[in-house]
């Protein structure tokens, strides 16, 4: 196929999803100041909400770390009128699924329910409870110390997990991006009800609210059930934004032997901001090197052609100061070299070349003419209003994302990724064994 | 693979069909055409499903089922090695594989315009594969890294292998779909052809498209492409009947972890007969009573008022071509052992057996029932799955709806029934994994040049 008719190709894309483009967002802020992003649609009888918070891990220090995940995952373990046994119950009556997550920069819950009036009612005072007027019970937080410290436990011995961990303090150093969402065995220990109740009353403001609402509510509703949930909030102004990640030029290479039959690599640096002016650059491009599966040149050349590996992938996961951008993958003990420098062989060409005009155009027309599986169930739009809303993103970020992505050149690409991903300032870690010595 | 959540398990059950239109229709070779049409978004989902899967391989042979999956994306005449992907990649599409022990199935999600390409591809490839003896040799090494990955370094994984392997004593059951090791080391090209000759053919395949299409177009594309393929005979497929168990079964996985596990898994029905079996259902609301939400019996006991585990969990699922198991499992807390959990995991089985449940929880399994009805349909990929694992499993579609019913009937004396009939010992196998620490004496050498200037 020629760049030419991929071109001719990429165009009809582009006039297809955009006859279709246009989700109507609704934003308001409620009178406490939290700020609430509405997508009405009753297709079906249901509602998905999500309420999230500047309240992740990186507001921990080394000595609170598992602060922010533990107060998150209490404040669902008993609230207001109802005990812990109520709010799984009560939830249950009425069909409803309440979840909690947490990253980084972030910490909330989601709540899926029946949109009729009673299911909806009971399943949305249970969670305004939980937002509002958590209890943190003394006796259930001493419980739940004990399983996150197992859990924890557990993941010192597993390769992927002692990986992980290691690539993340590699890349962070003493920023808190460093710091593990469920944190250490004895900064968990420490942590008390007292501490617990303070970070909600200072990281689960109205003021640092984001609410998403996707379904079968009209505005009204959705109104007033936006200001019955922000009025309960605590007080006060949202928490300061989180540090820059410092420029660092220097990387290095970390082995962990390991008994597994598998060596696990982790290789990359502090990478992307969401709000970024090279997210296009760096989304299309990435889709290149290891982003697009099959199509991607990291998969080709080590899964491929070489066969060793099952999963190899690169990719950025932008945050509110610059996440990771990362090269994985699992080989077997005797051909973790070779992976290795595979898969630094490959960023090496990528760095030096960029991508031909032809897999940039097959990049473009796998996003562009997959944007409809983007946003293909209230799910996904969800979760699109959630991060367009805590990132504050233009409310016309989905509208936009075609002709941004068919606006990126090669150009582009090699500009940013060479600005971004420096080989010298690159961390690699290696869990696992059989690699030569090291040239002394 | 793992036990699966009883919310899951229904609502892979159910459907609204009020909202949807589904059309059948039967081609001249005998493969079977299901459309279900949902406009929500401007999207389709097309699957195929073959009847083939781990069940039906032989000693010697396991894991080919799933060695040909990766294989089908190896190239045709027409579409070479690799192309299937970077074709619906151009389009949009995203696209996978994946396989059980009941089947193998393949599907594209595409903007629906782009259904036609699916249609002509999977065609294609349904009759034209090349297995070339290269390209075997390297992806028999993904396939092995795939193993390494999911289970040899994996001991939650390795216990459920050998969980299955010792509560299944003759039926295809006990091996696992990625295959032994051994078997994946000794298989040969020959044996994937072998494989693809005999049941990647019309008759022992179903289409499901569902998404914003029109039926009467699907089914003229489903006629075009894979009407010129013919039908072949089938080989006969012997029912394999797992004799019955004299007593209960243990085994111990020993792996390096630091927490161990307790699973139970006993004999229990599939569904074969979604109108008059009752037995299936209440074990779906048995499985909700134990396990259905956070505060269900298991956790709220085991966990959160007697603190004897870290997590537990029970599950079961009855759509399949084979029989059935019930799980339950727990994670011992620290400084419990694992025969005080597993006691305890018995001990609330038994008491249901005993006392039976409440009009209250039964009710509230029954809510969570009718509201996953509801949610599923958020989801296009899961419609056409749940239509797709039912045709496979031998099971009418339609029926979907009968077992919603039926699950409404499910009574508090249906539980306590199956609770009694199939959760003694006789049907029972006891898996434990046992922790092990990492080795000794490990560093060989470990150097960390974190800022130390050192670069590669």
């Amino acid at each position: 196929m020629s760049a030419k008719t991929l071109f001719a190709g990429l165009l009809a894309l582009l006039l297809t999803s955009a006859a279709w483009a246009g989700l109507n967002i609704q934003q308001w802020t409620t009178p406490q100041g939290a700020r609430v992003f509405f997508v009405e649609n009753h297709d079906l009888p249901m509602l998905d909400l999500s309420a999230d918070f500047p309240a992740g891990s990186a507001r921990d220090t080394r000595a609170t770390s598992g602060l922010a995940n533990l107060t998150r995952h209490l404040m669902s373990l008993g609230a207001g009128p109802y005990s812990e046994k109520d709010i799984a119950e009560k939830l249950a009556d009425v069909g409803a699924q309440m979840s909690g997550r947490l990253d980084g920069d972030r910490a909330g819950f989601t709540l899926r329910t029946l949109s009729g009036k009673s299911e909806r009612d009971a399943a949305l005072a249970l969670l305004t409870a939980v937002l509002t007027a958590p209890r943190f019970d003394i006796d259930i937080l001493e419980r739940e110390k004990a399983r996150v410290i197992a859990a924890i436990q557990e993941a010192a011995i597993q390769p992927e997990t002692i990986g992980a961990k290691a690539f993340q303090q590699a890349l962070y150093g003493d920023h808190p991006y460093a710091l593990d969402d469920s944190g250490e065995e004895d900064s968990v220990k420490s942590l008390t009800r007292a501490q617990l109740a303070d970070f909600h009353r200072t990281h689960y403001r109205a003021a640092g609210m984001v609410l998403s609402i996707m379904g079968d509510v009209t505005r009204a509703e959705a109104e007033a059930l936006a200001s019955q949930m922000a009025a309960g909030l605590p007080a006060g102004d949202a928490p300061p934004p989180i540090a820059p990640v410092p420029v660092r030029d220097k990387g290095g290479e970390l082995v962990i032997p390991h008994h597994a039959t598998q060596s696990h690599l982790f290789m990359g640096l502090p990478g992307l901001k969401r709000v970024d002016p090279d997210y296009f650059p760096l989304h299309v491009g990435n889709y290149v090197l290891g982003g697009g599966g099959f199509d991607s040149r990291l998969t080709e050349t080590i899964r491929q052609k070489k066969g060793l590996a099952y999963s190899v992938y690169s990719y950025f996961i932008p945050m509110a100061e610059q996440g990771p951008f990362q090269i994985g993958l699992q080989t077997r003990r005797d051909a973790t070299r070779e992976a290795v420098e595979s898969a630094r062989a490959e960023l090496a060409r990528y760095l030096q070349d960029g991508p031909s005009e032809a897999e940039l155009a097959q990049a473009k027309n796998n996003l562009i003419g997959g944007f409809p599986l983007r946003i293909d169930s209230n799910k996904k739009i969800l979760e699109y209003l959630a991060v367009i809303g805590f990132y504050n993103l233009p409310l016309d970020w989905l509208d936009a994302y075609s002709a941004k992505v068919a606006a990126v050149t090669r150009e582009d690409v090699l500009r940013a990724f060479q600005a971004r991903v420096k080989p010298a300032a690159m961390s690699t870690v290696i869990v696992g064994g059989q690699l030569e010595k090291p040239a002394q | 693979m793992k036990r699966t959540l009883l919310l899951a398990g229904l609502a892979a059950a159910l459907a609204l069909p009020a909202r949807a239109e589904i059309v059948e229709q039967t081609l001249g070779n005998g493969l079977k055409v299901i459309v279900k049409t949902d406009r929500r978004a401007p999207v389709v989902v097309s699957q195929v499903w073959y009847r083939a899967g781990s069940m039906d391989e032989s000693y010697g042979a396991t894991g080919v089922a799933h060695v040909l999956e990766h294989m089908m994306f190896k190239g045709t005449k027409e579409v070479p090695a690799g192309e299937f992907s970077k074709r619906i990649a151009a389009a949009g599409g995203r696209e996978n594989a994946f396989t059980s022990r009941d089947h193998t199935a393949y599907f594209q999600t595409l903007q629906k315009d782009r259904l036609e390409l699916a249609l002509k591809l999977e065609a294609d490839r349904m009759a034209n594969l090349i297995l070339s003896p290269d390209e075997f040799a390297k992806e028999i090494n993904v396939v092995m890294e795939e193993r390494r990955m999911r289970t040899e370094d994996n001991p939650q994984a390795k216990l459920y292998e050998a969980m299955m392997a010792t509560a299944w004593q003759a039926h295809p059951y006990r091996h696992p779909v990625i295959g032994w090791m051994d078997d994946l080391k000794n298989m040969g090209v020959a044996d994937a052809r072998q494989w693809y000759e005999r049941w990647y053919a019309p008759n022992n395949a179903t289409l499901v498209v569902a998404g914003d299409v029109d039926p009467k177009q699907v089914m003229v594309w489903a006629e075009q492409y894979f009407g010129p393929i013919p039908a072949r005979a089938l080989p006969v497929r012997k029912v394999q009947q797992e004799p019955a168990q004299p007593g209960t079964k243990q085994v111990t996985v020993k792996a390096p972890a630091k927490l161990p596990v307790v699973a139970l898994a006993w004999h229990a029905p599939r569904l074969s007969d979604p109108d008059k079996e009752r037995d299936p259902y209440a074990l779906e609301i048995l499985a909700g009573v134990l396990d259905g939400h956070a505060s269900a019996r298991l956790n709220q006991s085991l966990v959160r008022e007697r603190r004897l585990a870290t997590d537990a969990g029970a599950g079961y699922d009855g759509i399949a071509r084979g029989p059935a198991l019930f799980y339950a499992e727990a994670t011992p807390a620290e400084g419990k052992t694992v025969a005080e959990v597993q006691a305890a995991l018995k001990a609330e089985i038994d008491r249901i057996a005993r006392e039976g449940v409440s009009e209250t929880e039964l009710a509230r399994v029954k809510a969570q029932v009718l509201a996953g009805q509801v949610f599923q349909q958020d989801s296009l990929f899961y419609q056409a799955m749940q239509i797709g694992e039912w045709t496979t499993a031998g099971l009418d579609y339609r029926d979907r709806d009968t077992r919603y019913a039926r699950l409404r009937e499910v009574s508090a004396a249906d539980v306590q029934a199956v609770a009694a009939k199939y959760l003694v010992d006789d049907r029972l196998t006891v898996a434990v994994l046992d922790p092990q620490p990492l080795p000794e004496g490990q560093p060989q050498f470990q150097r960390n040049l974190m800022g130390a200037g050192h670069v590669r």
